[in-house]
């Protein structure tokens, strides 16, 4: 009785998540009357706002990662060294971005950096972009902040740190010769999770006015039939992609662990 | 004397030690803490800065309440469908003598769905059981039109199916830990002590369960609340929601007083902070028991 | 016909045959222990009585009923786990009212209830805590007490005290034991430790490999093991080869010296070896009144345990070991030295295999 349910709970589950993905590929290969082809993904492919668009979003989230890396992991390492006082006030901002909608903290980023104001970042296309960076590196804190921590967790930062220190390391090297090395696991998982919520983010780039993938995807949307679900299979296929390597670098070193 | 020895020096607070966090504090403060703050107050400033509440009452339109009634009731309706269903799908997986096998793609996949949001999985409903998805066509053909039957993609309904697309994941992600946290003796002590298996539940389970399930229902909320992609993508701007109106006022003033704005987005604010703190206080108060 | 009756249970899981062909009958408030290494099948054992598992085949009758096919929640039984089985989210007053409550015991009567049974485990004003703010031997005796709540007919303990530090281990079983002979309940209990076994139970059923290798008193276990693998687990055990003499006269050759049994049954023809057992209490340095056998010995190693000393001494190639007591007059030998030791033939255990 019990597995019967269990069955059944779990395969109308199945069958709902899996009606989309089987929508969105038959009705991405339709483009062509009577025959499945691939036109749409050619026409998409053939787009050069396409490829604009994409790596626009690809290089902010590598900037994203970049930045959410060297302020995530030096913080993280700091409070657990040397503050841990400071750690309810830490992960209570770190929440943050979970609670306040990101449009309304783009919203205020449009009001607080505008060209009139001290700081004005809207006021030119880097500007605005480093704006976006910023506010993409506040959507991905939560998981950054998370996965670093929980890396750290299982390292002893203490004794790491006073035998580097013994030896003669500073500050720098210790970060990026010890610490670094010993949580790369959990930065690369935080940084795969954050590819994934940058490349197709809309709100924020939208509202901003970068030519975001994001935006790029609902424009097509609002305009094309067969394309946009070719663009949701490749979106699909990013995100898997992401959560794949996710996987696979948290396999690989546990792996490697066992091995030592 | 030796007493003096071994008690320890007393622990200074060096400030130099707040400086290793002050890039981060700053960072927060800049993108994260002043854009709210900036908001916040906006709400109560008339347009040449003085103190106001008029903002406030302005909102107390017919379509903006609209907007924050749809809007509640999509993120109440789909918190606790995603709650429900993930949880019936978690615990069938983790309870219900599924092969050990489902486990670890489901959680896998989850990932990936819980991801999966905004425009690419408007696009994915519309091709589904959009006017011309899948779906509806092989229904059609069977002689079922989704549309006599009030069913509509574009509509309240249709976007509670599409959110349930990220919501559920999102559940099962966080709840599978928490049932694995379910010690057997549990059930093994509530059986033999002659518990029915509802029994159980109700008195046990549920109930250290709970904050789990509280957290993850306002996680639940506060995400499909500040949603905008995904709605925005299915029916453009015209369905009447909070963050679908507001990007529409950011874009274009379409309140015709920036000002109202502000409180357009305080009010977004005060809704998804009040989930939190009734989470938070409901949590403690449940969670004497926890160390 | 016994209170609890166990006829003929097996489990196999998948192809392993877990508990085999495993017989007995249990009277009623009797305290029965189920000892044996880990794995033996001693759990299995347990939790096909308490109903979660189904035996592969036989049955359980508790009380004349037979109750194989019930759900554990119908069987009115008692149980207490190795740890963390006290509800967390509930006080130890719920705790133990739990088996009253889902039974729908009024209120006011599972508050007595409640309150007798915490003065029974002796903890009379701990009813408002929250098991967490509860040290493990406190929490075990709070699981005593829930499962003793409903008045179980049957209570099965599976190694309640094995999470707990050694000086409560031993306070709690003999406060267990108490409460089991106050109640007069009919009690199962799983351990691997043989101390514990036998200084609590009536009788003890020590297990191997999923077999009910001997049932006994523990005075009976320890003194006359039938099995090579009950005599070596229950206390410490010398083991001597001896060649058959005369299997009729019970005669054996030891380092060529005769030995005359007392008891036993030599099944193996004459010039065959058996193997001869004795415990260290049996053996005495030097000779001993009233012991017919006498070997040469080199004394090994001497420890000092306070009134006992444990001395291990080679003799006729193997090395055995051996308890006198300690004496104030007279030290023991030094290792190296030279010695005599001698047992009585009455105290030589025969191993059937
Ligand atoms: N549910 C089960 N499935 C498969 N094998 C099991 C199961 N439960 C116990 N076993 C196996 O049965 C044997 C006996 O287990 P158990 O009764 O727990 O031993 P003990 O309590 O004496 O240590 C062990 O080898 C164990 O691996
Ligand atoms: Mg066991």
């Amino acid at each position: 009785m019990t597995r019967f349910l269990a069955w059944t709970a779990f395969l109308l589950g199945v069958l709902y998540f899996i009606l989309p993905l089987i929508g969105m590929t038959e009705f991405s290969l339709k483009m062509r009357r009577g025959e499945y082809s691939f036109d749409a993904y050619r026409a998409v492919f053939g787009d050069p706002r396409f490829w604009e668009t994409f790596s626009y979003s690809l290089t902010l989230a590598a900037a994203t990662i970049v930045f959410g890396v060297l302020l995530v992991v030096p913080t993280a390492y700091w409070v657990r060294l040397k503050l841990p006082q400071a750690r309810p006030i830490i992960e209570f901002i770190t929440l943050l971005p979970l609670v306040i909608p990101a449009i309304v903290i783009v919203f205020g980023y449009i009001r607080l950096y505008n060209t009139s104001s001290i700081l004005p970042l809207t006021g030119s296309a880097l500007g605005t972009d480093i704006l976006l960076t910023m506010g993409y590196a506040t959507l991905a804190l939560p998981y950054m902040y998370r996965a670093v921590d929980t890396g750290l967790r299982t390292i002893d930062v203490a004794t790491l740190t006073e035998a580097a220190q013994s030896l003669g390391a500073g500050w720098f090297t210790i970060l990026a010769r010890i610490i670094l090395p010993n949580v790369l696991v959990a930065v690369l998982s935080g940084a795969f999770l954050t590819l994934a919520i940058v490349i197709g983010e809309f709100t924020m780039a939208a509202l901003l006015n970068r030519p975001a993938f994001g935006p790029f995807m609902q424009l097509l949307g609002a305009n094309r039939a067969y394309e946009p679900p070719a663009l949701a299979v490749i979106a699909f296929a990013i995100t898997w992609g992401c959560m794949g390597l996710i996987q696979l670098v948290t396999r690989f070193s546990k792996h490697e662990r066992a091995k030592v | 004397m030796s007493k003096f020895q071994l008690r320890r020096p007393a622990k200074r607070r060096l400030p130099l030690e707040w400086l290793g966090i002050l890039p981060f504090v700053a960072f927060a403060m800049l993108f994260l803490v002043l854009p709210t703050m900036k908001i916040v107050v906006g709400a109560f400033q008339t347009s040449d800065g003085g103190f106001t509440l008029q903002n406030l009452i302005d909102l107390n339109t017919a379509s903006i309440r609209s907007a924050y009634w749809t809007s509640i009731k999509l993120s109440l309706i789909t918190a606790l469908l995603g709650c429900a269903v993930g949880f019936a799908m978690a615990s069938a997986v983790v309870f219900g003598g599924l092969p050990k096998r489902v486990r670890s793609p489901l959680l896998t996949f989850s990932g990936v769905a819980s991801n999966f949001a905004g425009v690419p999985l408007a696009f994915a409903f519309i091709a589904t059981i959009g006017p011309a998805g899948l779906i509806t066509l092989e229904l059609r053909d069977l002689g079922i039109n989704l549309r006599a039957y009030g069913f509509n993609l574009l509509s309240f309904w249709g976007l509670v199916v599409t959110y349930l697309f990220f919501q559920i994941p999102l559940m099962i992600l966080i709840i599978i830990p928490a049932l694995d946290g379910l010690k057997r003796e549990w059930r093994e002590a509530a059986d033999v002590l002659g518990a029915t298996s509802l029994q159980y539940w109700r008195m046990v389970a549920l109930p250290i369960l709970f904050p789990s399930l509280l957290g993850t229902f306002a996680l639940l909320f506060a995400n499909a609340f500040g949603a905008v992609a995904t709605a925005f993508a299915l029916t453009g701007p015209q369905l009447n929601i909070v963050p679908i109106k507001l990007f529409a006022q950011i874009r274009g003033d379409v309140l015709g007083n920036p000002n109202l704005g502000y409180a357009l987005a305080f009010g977004m604010i005060v809704i998804t902070g009040l989930a939190n703190v009734t989470y938070i206080v409901l949590r403690t108060r449940s969670e004497r028991w926890l160390k | 016909m016994a209170f609890l009756e166990l006829s003929n249970l097996e489990k196999v899981f998948g192809t392993n045959r877990v508990v085999t062909d495993f017989t007995m009958g249990i009277e009623k408030g009797e305290f029965v222990s189920l000892l044996g290494p880990s794995g033996c099948g001693k759990t299995t054992v347990l939790r096909m009585v308490a109903g979660f598992e189904t035996p592969t085949s036989g049955a359980i009758r508790i009380d004349g009923q037979d109750v194989t096919g019930q759900r554990t929640n119908q069987r009115a039984i008692g149980m207490m786990f190795q740890a963390y089985a006290l509800f967390p989210n509930m006080t130890v007053a719920d705790n133990v009212g739990f088996g009253l409550k889902v039974k729908g015991v009024p209120r006011e009567e599972r508050k007595d209830r409640v309150a007798e049974m915490l003065r029974l485990i002796g903890l009379p004003d701990l009813g408002s805590r929250f098991p967490f703010q509860l040290s493990g031997g406190q929490q075990q005796r709070v699981a005593l007490a829930r499962a003793l709540a409903p008045r179980p007919r049957v209570l099965l303990l599976d190694e309640p005290l094995s999470a707990l530090d050694a000086k409560v281990r031993v306070s709690l079983r003999n406060e267990i034991r108490d409460i089991q002979r106050e109640l007069g309940i009919t009690a199962i209990f799983v351990t691997h430790d043989q101390e514990e076994a036998m200084s609590i139970s009536d009788r003890i059923v020590v297990m191997n490999g999923g077999i009910a290798e001997q049932v006994g008193a523990p005075f009976e276990i320890y003194n006359n093991p039938r099995t090579r693998f009950v005599a070596g687990f229950v206390g410490t055990l010398n083991m001597l080869s001896a060649t058959v003499e005369d299997p009729a006269e019970r005669m054996l050759t030891l380092a060529g010296q005769r030995v005359v049994l007392a008891r036993g049954e030599i099944a193996t023809p004459r010039g065959e070896t058996v193997t001869l057992a004795l415990r260290p209490e049996a053996i005495h340095l030097g000779r001993a009144e009233g012991c017919e056998v006498a070997l040469p010995a080199t004394v090994e190693e001497v420890h000092f345990l306070g009134s006992v000393i444990r001395i291990r001494a080679r003799v006729a190639g193997t090395v055995v070991a051996l308890d006198t007591f300690n004496r104030p007059d007279q030290p023991p030998p030094p290792p190296g030295s030279a010695a005599e030791i001698s047992f009585a033939a009455r105290d030589v255990i025969l191993l059937a295999d």
